[in-house]
């Protein structure tokens, strides 16, 4: 809800559904504006561009989109319904927001999908043009919503025909009536920029600047901005507008970013840090692509992208360009890691450095494309056959993402192992402000290609970190084959000697494990010991964290640890977890990361799961520690 | 190289380990044979296998060698090729892996054209697991997955290639070292993938398949020899291949009073379409199986495409400068008071 700080005259409070009209430019901490439309109508581009107008005003963000596994789902469609949800804010805020204070609901199916996540008293503004007698039955309601006054007085509704608006704003441009209608959506984003007292010029610019190959579509554009800015301001739809003011940063420079461009440029950096080539290769695949659009753009960076002809030549490719030297980086999702899982297997044996980015989605199968989850936690550890443990690192943010690649290519080319980096739907598509590094600041590890063939073996061993050397082909002197047959602990050759077998799993076992001797200190929000340990990973992090905010507040000795190595864990994770009396594991799956503790720990530690392809909301998170105690 | 190379110094130190007379051998020596004679060195030469008898291959070779998983060889030479294309990449594998389980990735080896030279062994059934029979079988085989013989119909590599868009396919005999050492030297001096179909003869389990064509005694009357600019001569320049009715090749008697040489087709790797299809046609015993480069066109080769837009990128935008990149887009300062400046 939009939480004013004036306290006073606030036009979302629950329970006061007859709305205060504020005084206009009321200050407000925070909002959660949600866009929904049907997938055609652009909620995304608004979503995006909104936010960039928060950004640009200081205050701290958080987005979730959320859009339909379709691409185009038959128009009008519940199916077909597109959302883009932005959290804004003059404080500190980690995640997009439990339940929107405004929503924008552009047709009837948009309404319906979506008017149960509104807060009681928030605001809805709704587009009549688009309730027209097919919508509303597409929609799946009996009667117009419109007319439903039961359930539109526990709102603050503003009714905008922004159809014959844009319209007839649009009127002298000689677009078709087709083409007008798809800058409806800057008619909505104009009238939002006007209630929070945005600039309008950037914004043109901005969108002068997105068009800038289609000037006429971008003017177009511009007049459906332009009107529905002013709609606001001579209309007064909204009687008022509101002002949220900025939040406070650590100085520096900020962009936004999702999270996997934030992966894509870890990737670049890891290639810089690391000395060496990037050649991801990859097959398209929701919610994973868009790493491999941006790699591919950034050939001028030290990277090499390749399509291959499915998920495993993807992973194949990847193996090969790491076997001559560069940084192999695949993408997928959790189909897609399943049919890699043969060859993650072959990395793991010839001991190979690889980044495998998963960015998980709903499942099993095809599951939910779109959605978020965090469901292949399992498949991360065990999806492959024989003993073949390997690092897992995930991401908690967006952000982190950033630095989750970095560290993933440093352990990859270090341990010379495959390396899984988890992200999710949810760090994938959202987005949230980033304060720049300083390249320079980031610590280079520039990787070995062995060239001296004294004392050499191919599986001769560094004994602090037990990794074999890199010896790319083309290597005079070195010439070696490798392969996925067990081979001897030394010579590297074929072997099938009982006690040699179990021996190299032990050392690969111990390579691995080894791992955690790098690991830092555990970053936990709260005390370390107390009541309650709230333990979470991935892009839970900005719901967890909030919660234990609002109950460490409330007085409540909750404690939050979000694990980032996923394996192995850092070994002071035990004792940790003695010094609480409640261990709460909350994840957006049925209780993966609860059986590993479990298992690892013999803790009694309790699960809080959610399968619903959202993420977890504050007040969830809230109530389950409520009850746990 | 002052001292001239042998093929000894490709031989590694492993133990061979094929079953005694087994066609892979006489593989083996050619391609070690080719490496010498073709001044390649130990440590730019990568051979790169999948699963399968064939693909143990690797492991004899004194060069880098990698022997993966079923069916994806091609997929991990092409990687390769993209990080380090100066080396000369070989894959090696049999007609299951290839055809198969990995025949996805051969067919866009082929159509994208990797600069690989992928050796085909094709005996026409599964060695390492027990002889099952496999895609190249002819219907009818019987195996112990087709005890009452199988029902398929067996894929042609040459077809396949063609569909794909191959830019080199040869074909030769396992022990016909004669013909096979300058297929295999053609194939390595060709940009692009090179396709070459061994026909191979696996004693324990499909003793004979291809003693249609390579049986000395029907030889003659079973091989036809492709030479470039040569008609299609076979049983010593008696019979011939003319262009029968409906694009179908035909066998003729040449001679005296019988068709002339010049009725002939004849033999050009980079000749149309139809002429390919009609050889990818031809199998014995109806007709004398085409041996040799039966296909060779000039394609630039993916690798050299794929670098050669990175070269233009780097070109056109400049070695790229990641504090930029990091900033790129839209991007806003805060000051020491926490607020935007
Ligand atoms: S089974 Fe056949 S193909 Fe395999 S090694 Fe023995 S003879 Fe050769």
């Amino acid at each position: 809800m939009e939480s004013s700080t004036t306290g006073t005259s606030n036009p979302g409070n629950i329970g006061s559904p007859t709305p205060v009209t504020p005084a206009n430019g009321t200050e407000v901490e925070k909002v959660v504006v949600r866009f929904a439309g049907d997938s055609g109508d652009g909620m995304q581009l608004t979503g995006n561009e909104f936010t960039k107008a928060a950004a640009l005003a200081g205050n701290d963000i958080s987005t979730f989109p959320d859009f339909p596994a379709e691409i185009r789902a038959p128009a009008g469609s519940i199916a077909g319904v597109s959302g883009f949800q932005l959290h804004f804010s003059s404080t500190d805020i980690h995640t997009p927001g439990d339940a929107p204070d405004v929503l924008i609901a552009m047709n009837p199916a948009a309404l319906k999908a979506n008017i149960g996540d509104l807060q009681l008293g928030g605001t809805l503004l709704i587009n009549t043009g688009a309730f027209t007698k097919p919508n509303v039955a597409k929609a799946g309601y009996e009667s117009n919503p419109l007319d439903d006054e039961a359930q539109l007085k526990n709102y603050e509704v503003h009714l905008v025909d922004i159809n014959k608006l844009v319209n007839t704003a649009l009127e002298e441009t000689g677009l078709t009536s087709k083409e007008k209608g798809r800058c409806k959506n800057f008619f909505a984003l104009g009238l939002m920029c006007w209630r929070y007292q945005r600039d309008a010029q950037p914004q043109i610019d901005n969108i002068l600047a997105k068009f800038k190959k289609r000037p006429a579509v971008g003017e177009a554009n511009v007049l459906a901005f332009k009107a529905g800015y002013n709609y606001g301001l001579t209309a007064e739809v909204f009687q008022a507008t509101y002002k949220v003011k900025p939040a406070s940063f650590e100085p520096g420079r900020y962009r936004n970013i999702t999270g996997n461009e934030a992966v894509a440029l870890g990737m670049v950096a890891a290639g810089q840090l690391a000395e060496c080539p990037v050649v991801f290769s990859g097959y398209p695949i929701t919610p994973a692509s868009t790493v491999f659009h941006y790699l591919s753009n950034y050939k001028n960076y030290g990277v090499t992208t390749f399509q291959a002809e499915d998920e495993i030549a993807g992973i194949g490719a990847a193996i090969g360009a790491s076997y001559g030297g560069a940084i192999g980086v695949t993408a997928s999702s959790g189909p897609g890691i399943a049919l890699k899982g043969e060859a993650i297997g072959l990395a793991q044996i010839v001991e190979l450095p690889l980044v495998i980015i998963s960015v998980q989605r709903g499942g099993p199968s095809t599951g939910l494309p779109t959605k978020t989850e965090q469901s292949d936690l399992y498949q991360s550890l065990f999806g492959r056959n024989g003993e073949c443990p390997l690092p897992i690192i995930a991401a908690k943010t967006p952000t982190d993402a950033f630095y989750c690649a970095i560290e993933a290519t440093r352990l990859a080319t270090k341990y010379m192992t495959p390396v899984i980096l988890l992200s999710d739907g949810y760090i994938a598509n959202g987005a949230e402000p980033w304060k720049l590094p300083e390249v320079d600041d980031l610590e280079p590890f520039p990787v070995k290609h062995l060239k001296d063939a004294e004392g050499w073996m191919p599986y001769k061993r560094d004994e602090e970190t037990l990794a074999r050397s890199w010896v790319v082909p083309g290597t005079k002197g070195m010439a070696h084959r490798v392969g996925g047959l067990e081979k001897d602990f030394l010579t590297g050759n074929v072997s099938y000697d009982p006690e040699n077998h179990e021996r190299m799993c032990k050392i690969r076992e111990d390579k691995i494990m080894g791992i955690s001797k790098d690991y830092g200190d555990f970053d936990i929000e709260g005390e370390e010991s107390g009541d309650v340990l709230i333990i979470g990973w991935g892009g839970t992090h900005g719901a967890l964290r909030q919660a234990v905010g609002v109950l460490r507040e409330d007085g409540k000795s909750v404690s939050h640890l979000q694990i980032r190595h996923m394996w192995p864990l850092n070994p002071k994770l035990g004792d940790l977890m003695k010094n609480f009396n409640k261990i709460l594991v909350c994840e957006l799956n049925m209780g993966q990361l609860l059986m590993v503790l479990r298992s690892e720990y013999l803790v009694d530690a309790t699960g809080y799961n959610k399968m619903q392809g959202k993420p977890f909301t504050v007040a969830e998170i809230c109530n389950a520690v409520t009850e746990l105690v | 190289m002052t001292e001239k190379q042998t093929r000894r110094d490709f031989v590694s130190d492993q133990e061979v380990r094929w079953c005694p007379g087994c066609g892979d051998y006489a593989i083996l020596a050619a391609v070690q044979k080719c490496l010498a004679d073709t001044g390649a060195t130990p440590e730019n030469s990568v051979f790169i296998s999948g699963i399968g008898c064939s693909s143990r291959f690797p492991y004899y070779m004194k060069t880098y060698g990698f022997h993966s998983i079923h069916g994806r060889a091609p997929s991990i030479a092409s990687g390769l090729k993209l990080s380090n294309p100066d080396l000369d990449v070989w894959v090696i594998t049999g007609d299951g892996d290839a055809l198969s389980i990995g025949g996805n990735h051969i067919l866009h080896a082929l159509r994208r054209n990797v600069d690989l030279n992928i050796i085909l062994f094709n005996n026409k059934i599964y060695g390492l697991t027990k002889g099952q029979y496999s895609p190249t079988s002819s219907e009818g085989t019987k195996s112990p997955t087709t005890p009452f013989g199988s029902v398929d119909y067996p894929i042609n590599p040459f077809s396949l290639a063609l569909g794909s868009g191959a830019t080199f396919f040869a074909r030769a005999i396992d022990v016909d070292a004669k013909s096979l050492g300058p297929i295999l030297q053609a194939a390595k001096a060709h940009k692009g993938t090179s396709l070459i179909e061994v026909t191979q003869n696996c004693p324990i389990f499909n003793d004979g398949v291809w003693d249609a064509v390579t049986n000395r005694k029907t030889a003659t009357s079973n091989q036809l020899r492709l030479e470039e600019g040569k008609p299609l001569l076979f049983e010593g320049g008696q019979k011939g291949i003319r262009l029968g009715e409906g694009l179908t090749p035909e066998i003729v008697e040449v001679g005296e009073g019988k068709a002339s040489e010049s009725e002939l087709l004849v033999h050009k790797a980079d000749g149309s379409d139809a002429y390919h299809a009609m050889l990818a046609s031809m199998a014995a015993p109806e007709f004398p199986q085409p041996l040799g480069i039966l296909k060779q066109v000039a394609r630039p080769s993916y690798d050299e495409l794929a670098l050669a837009q990175v070269d233009q990128v780097l070109k056109e935008r400049g070695k790229g400068d990641l504090n930029a990149l990091l900033s790129s887009g839209m991007t806003w300062t805060v000051g020491p008071d926490g607020r935007p400046e």
